[in-house]
């Protein structure tokens, strides 16, 4: 029922086959038959604007999001499972008990607007990998074991080598991001999550992650994860071992600030130059810790 | 009149029956362009392959080129063709069009076009292109300056010698783009019957349009139909004509069928209209008591690689040299004002034109001249504003009354100052950096024949001619010239024409944006519809009225003096004996006999207006918060004291000032469009050019003032574009005042974040954290 309606003017994507497969065993033989023709589709948030813009020319998309198997979050063995089809609206109440649910939670409303965030899913995001996504930092933060399955096989992925530059992973064309397991943080652990965009919605200039314990007073296990810096989430390896063991508050804090600041390598574009990303991690990271102890 | 009426527009807009170009293109072709990769330079061919319906200038040689005029010795007229002919001068212009069967076979087909072009140096900043050994945009022109206009009264020198405090400023103020949410486009048409061509476009002067297609077509004007419906968004970029619709004419003419164009927002954020690209050198020159004696100003704005038609490039460096002195009162003024060409998209009008610009250096000017004087920015105001009317500026722009130290003083007080300087040292004491900036400032409006004429335009527009009719059952029906486009004027004319008929607003229906329904006028553009479409439809309205009093006085055998005409009837006043209006409409076309003698039958009038113009004037307050550390601004509060004369429709003008002062913080704080040194775009989508959205706009308080002038005849002043010229300066000095301490002085526009990290970088010395 209705009107039918046409507007010629916004989508103009190059013309390509749209493959829906009823199985995953289905969706990996498109992909091994296609290799790098073909496009995972999943909430395509970030994969249609690409082709509007004619950016992506994929000859082939292979739509996951009927595979209903794949839209699953799970706790076992202290970690959690995240299906590659989780949408990011799902994260903004905490998914679990404890630290990891509530970063999540911190870092979910930071993911474009609300109608991305009921479309685009966790998995396409990291498969993405736009070095600004809140959900590449996180995964990087916590060490994620990313795994995936191809008609050949399957694998598991750390974050630190699933990610390699702007918009490239380890995934191979014929290979399916399936799963992120995440460790489920221990109850006491303190976390962080600070970013800086110019609009609300917007892709951050830089963002901040952190996590950390006290331990008889010191900060121990500290993670430093930083986004939109650099070409891929990175970790900040100094300003964690500077911090740790450190009494937590503003002189500690401001010494991570500063040693993650200088020891990222930070690339600029027309929003801010590295020196001024630098600023942001700075503040942010400071931000990060002070709102790590104040909430948690 | 007075009354908040619910606009009439908005029940199809918001139940999804809006009409836009892009709605009514079924059955058509579609166009798409095929754009200049490069800045500048030579074209040696353009290929196209055989199976594709493609035209390029060889094809469109009988087409005129734009070439829009001003009479005067310091403008040099420039020529654009409509497709690039032999030579290109920005990224995204037009040099071929393809014809296709839908829009992805379009833009297919487009990608299979080959121009191949020699490139040449560009130039893209307006400073660089004044040097010397600079690459020239128009090789007929031989240089990049195509205005220079100059203006000096006498004693310059000498009052700067004598003056107590001189304080001298570079301003910068970044590229803008209109942004309307609807992008251009248009749907042409020919009728194999009549050979007439139907113009169906998104633009803002409908009639203008018709002229420039028939000029430049070389058909006559009755062969062709200019239609505008519903219009999302145009602030001006929609106001000068767009190569695109003539072409899309011409080839509707020569396929002898319907095509269809319509811009994406890429197309529109490269090849649409940009403005208030300027660099300004300022001087002012002030007394031992604060009072400004004279300005010194060099203006130099980017025009573009082409001029505009119908107000040319002048449009930004003449109204800026003019209007420059804005509310302030001093005599003595010297100004070049030049326009200069790159290889950057063309400029155009955009709301408030130069006055976003020009009222910041003022208002900067007079911030920085109180931070000398040790002297709120209130009390530096209140010495110099205009008191006395009717004023004559230093230029000869004659200001009728307004409230320009009410506005202010009213606005220091809803801002409550005294607290806040306490609140904003309290903050400062925690480390956070509170600022509060005003900026006062005219808005010249309804602008007739008489003050174009003074730009020596070879188009003058300037008057409004309505035509009105009471048909036999006592509805109106009121024709305009003007355009009007999302700025109420259905609702607030209805409401001006029924108060003198007597009618209900929702009897009255306003005809606009037809060529073939409406009488010749110039649309909707220049704050001036209210005004002189307001005024037209004031004046056919009581050429009706006295017709309806002169019929029913011979009805009712009383004197027409004794006859008022209200809600519905007309009574011998003072009794209950009368007549319905709808009873009298009727007689006067079916009972025509009954006339007196030598009254026509029937009810219609026609009434033109055209006034000298009027000033409504305005005061914004800012509250900020700036973020030291990342450079971000906060808006926190935003205070509008606005005095547009008599309010035909209050809740219309504050959702004129709603929208204006939003385009007003986007320029001071988000919106630029930027170029690389080769001139290749960076801005190409909304990713990248920033408009902000509602969570970054503050609520908005308006208090309005009420200066009734008798420069118009229905006492309502213009104020479309008053919120985007005051909010830049408001912004702009509350950020300066949070600063003030660091002496970081706010000359360039936006205020981004990392311009203001760099900024306080540059003014670091420990002061600064980071």
């Amino acid at each position: 029922m209705g009107v039918q309606y046409y507007n010629p003017a916004c989508m103009k994507p190059a013309s390509f086959d749209y493959l829906a497969p009823r199985s995953l065993e289905e969706a990996l033989d498109y992909l091994a038959e296609h290799g790098y023709e073909a496009k995972v589709l999943a909430g395509g948030q970030s994969l249609v604007p690409a082709m509007n813009f004619r950016l992506a020319r994929p000859a082939v998309l292979v739509d996951i999001n009927p595979l209903s198997e794949l839209d699953y979050l799970e706790e076992t063995d202290h970690r959690l499972r995240i299906g590659t089809l989780v949408r990011h609206s799902t994260f903004e109440k905490p998914v679990c008990q404890g630290p990891t649910g509530r970063l999540l939670a911190m870092a979910a409303r930071h993911v474009g607007h609300w109608p991305i965030r009921v479309r685009g899913t966790f998995g396409g995001s990291l498969a993405h990998a736009d070095p600004a996504a809140e959900w590449c930092v996180i995964a990087r933060l916590l060490d994620a074991d990313l795994v995936t399955r191809s008609s050949s096989g399957g694998r598991h992925i750390p974050a630190e080598m699933f990610f390699q530059t702007v918009f490239t992973t380890a995934l191979e064309p014929d290979e399916l991001l399936l799963e992120a397991r995440l460790p489920l943080l221990s109850s006491d652990t303190k976390v962080g999550f600070q970013q800086f965009s110019r609009r609300a919605g917007d892709f951050a200039l830089a963002m901040v992650a952190v996590a950390f314990q006290i331990e008889e007073g010191k900060v121990m296990n500290p993670r430093i994860a930083l986004g939109g810096v650099s070409d891929r989430p990175l970790r900040a390896p100094e300003a964690e071992q500077m911090i740790e063991g450190a009494d937590p508050g503003d002189p500690s804090f401001r010494a991570a600030a500063e040693t993650a600041a200088r020891e990222i390598e930070a690339i600029g574009d027309i929003h801010g130059s590295a020196s001024y990303r630098r600023d942001l991690v700075r503040a942010l990271t400071r931000r990060a810790f002070e709102q790590a102890i104040t909430i948690s | 009149m007075g009354r908040s009426l619910a606009r009439f527009e908005d029940p199809p807009l918001l139940t999804g029956d809006g009409r836009f170009v892009a709605d009514l293109n079924q059955g058509a072709r579609f166009l798409r362009f095929v754009r200049s990769p490069i800045a500048h330079g030579r074209i040696r061919s353009v290929e196209i392959p055989d199976h594709l319906t493609a035209f390029t200038a060889e094809d469109l040689h009988e087409v005129s080129p734009i070439r829009p005029l001003l009479h005067r010795e310091d403008y040099l007229p420039i020529e654009q063709p409509v497709l690039a002919s032999q030579k290109v001068r920005y990224v995204g212009e037009p040099v071929a069009v393809v014809v296709a069967d839908s829009p992805e076979a379009a833009e297919d087909a487009a990608e299979q076009v080959y121009v191949d072009i020699q490139p040449d140096r560009p130039v893209v900043n307006a400073l660089s292109a004044l040097e010397t050994n600079a690459p020239v945009v128009h090789d007929l022109v031989g240089h990049n300056v195509v205005v220079d206009a100059c203006f000096e009264t006498g004693q310059v020198a000498e009052v700067f010698s004598s003056a107590d405090e001189i304080v001298q400023f570079d301003l910068r103020s970044q590229r803008q783009n209109a942004l309307p949410l609807e992008a251009r486009g248009s749907i042409a048409s020919y009728d194999r019957r009549t050979g007439r061509i139907t113009l169906i476009a998104s633009v803002q002067s409908p009639h203008v349009v018709r002229t420039i297609l028939a000029d430049l077509l070389d058909l006559p004007e009755s062969d062709l139909r200019v239609v505008v419906p519903d219009v999302g968004g145009a602030f001006g970029q929609k106001f000068c004509l767009a190569p695109e619709d003539v072409v899309a004419t011409w080839v509707a003419g020569r396929l002898r069928a319907t095509v269809s164009w319509i811009e994406d927002r890429r197309e529109n954020l490269m090849s649409s209209f940009h403005s208030r690209d300027h660099h300004y050198r300022i001087r002012g020159a002030f007394s031992s008591e604060a009072r400004l004696l004279a300005v010194d100003a060099d203006l130099v704005c980017n025009i573009g690689a082409y001029s505009c038609y119908p107000v040319t490039c002048g449009v930004e460096p003449l109204m800026a040299l003019a209007e420059f002195p804005g509310p302030y009162d001093f005599r003595t003024y010297r100004v070049r004002s030049r326009g200069v060409t790159t290889n950057t998209c063309p400029m155009a009008p955009y709301r408030g034109v130069s006055r976003p610009v020009i009222t910041l250096a003022m208002e900067r000017l007079m911030d920085k001249a109180a931070a000398r004087f040790g002297m709120e920015s209130v009390e530096i105001r209140r010495r110099n504003l205009i008191a006395d009317f009717p004023y004559t500026s230093v230029t000869g722009l004659v200001y009728d009354e307004g409230s320009y130290l009410e506005s202010v003083n009213l606005a220091a007080e809803k801002i409550d100052l005294d607290d806040f300087r306490r609140r904003q040292q309290a903050a400062l004491d925690q480390g956070r950096r509170l600022g509060v900036g005003f900026s006062v400032f005219s808005e010249r409006t309804g602008y007739g024949t008489s003050a174009f004429a003074a730009r020596s335009m070879d188009v003058t527009p300037g008057f409004e001619t309505v035509d009105m009719t009471m048909d036999p059952s006592g509805n109106v029906e009121a024709r305009l010239g003007a355009s009007p486009h999302g700025q109420g004027l259905e609702t607030t004319l209805a409401q001006l024409i029924g108060d003198r008929l007597g009618v209900d607003p929702s009897r009255v229906r306003i005809v606009h944006s037809d060529t073939d329904r409406t009488p010749y006028g110039w649309g909707t553009f220049a704050s001036r519809s209210l005004v002189i479409a307001g005024g037209a439809a004031r004046l056919a309205s009581d050429f009706l009225r006295d017709k309806l009093v002169a019929i029913a006085a011979a009805e009712l055998e009383a004197a027409p003096e004794d006859i008022v005409v209200r809600d519905g009837r007309a009574t011998v006043v003072g009794t209950d004996t009368g007549l319905e209006v709808a009873e009298i409409a009727r007689l006067s076309y079916h009972s025509s006999h009954r006339l007196s003698a030598g009254m026509d039958p029937g009810l219609t009038s026609t009434a033109t207006y055209n006034p000298a113009g009027t000033f409504s004037n305005a005061c914004h307050a800012a509250i900020v918060e700036v973020d030291e550390e990342t450079g971000a601004v906060r808006v926190e509060r935003f205070v509008v004291v606005e005095d547009a004369g008599r309010l035909i429709n209050p809740m219309i003008v504050d959702g004129q000032l709603h929208g204006g002062i939003t385009q007003g913080i986007a320029g001071a704080l988000y919106e630029e469009i930027r170029y690389d040194e080769e001139g290749n775009i960076l801005t190409t989508s909304l990713m990248d050019f920033l408009p902000p959205t509602m969570a970054e706009i503050p609520n908005i308080e308006i208090h309005h003032l009420e200066t009734i002038s008798d420069a118009t005849i229905t006492g309502a002043k213009g104020l479309g574009e008053g919120g985007t010229i005051g909010a830049p300066a408001a912004i702009a000095n509350a950020v300066a005042d949070a600063l003030r301490p660091l002496e970081v002085e706010i000359d360039e526009l936006p205020i981004t974040p990392a311009r203001l990290r760099r900024l306080l970088k540059s003014v670091e010395g420990g002061k600064v954290i980071g």
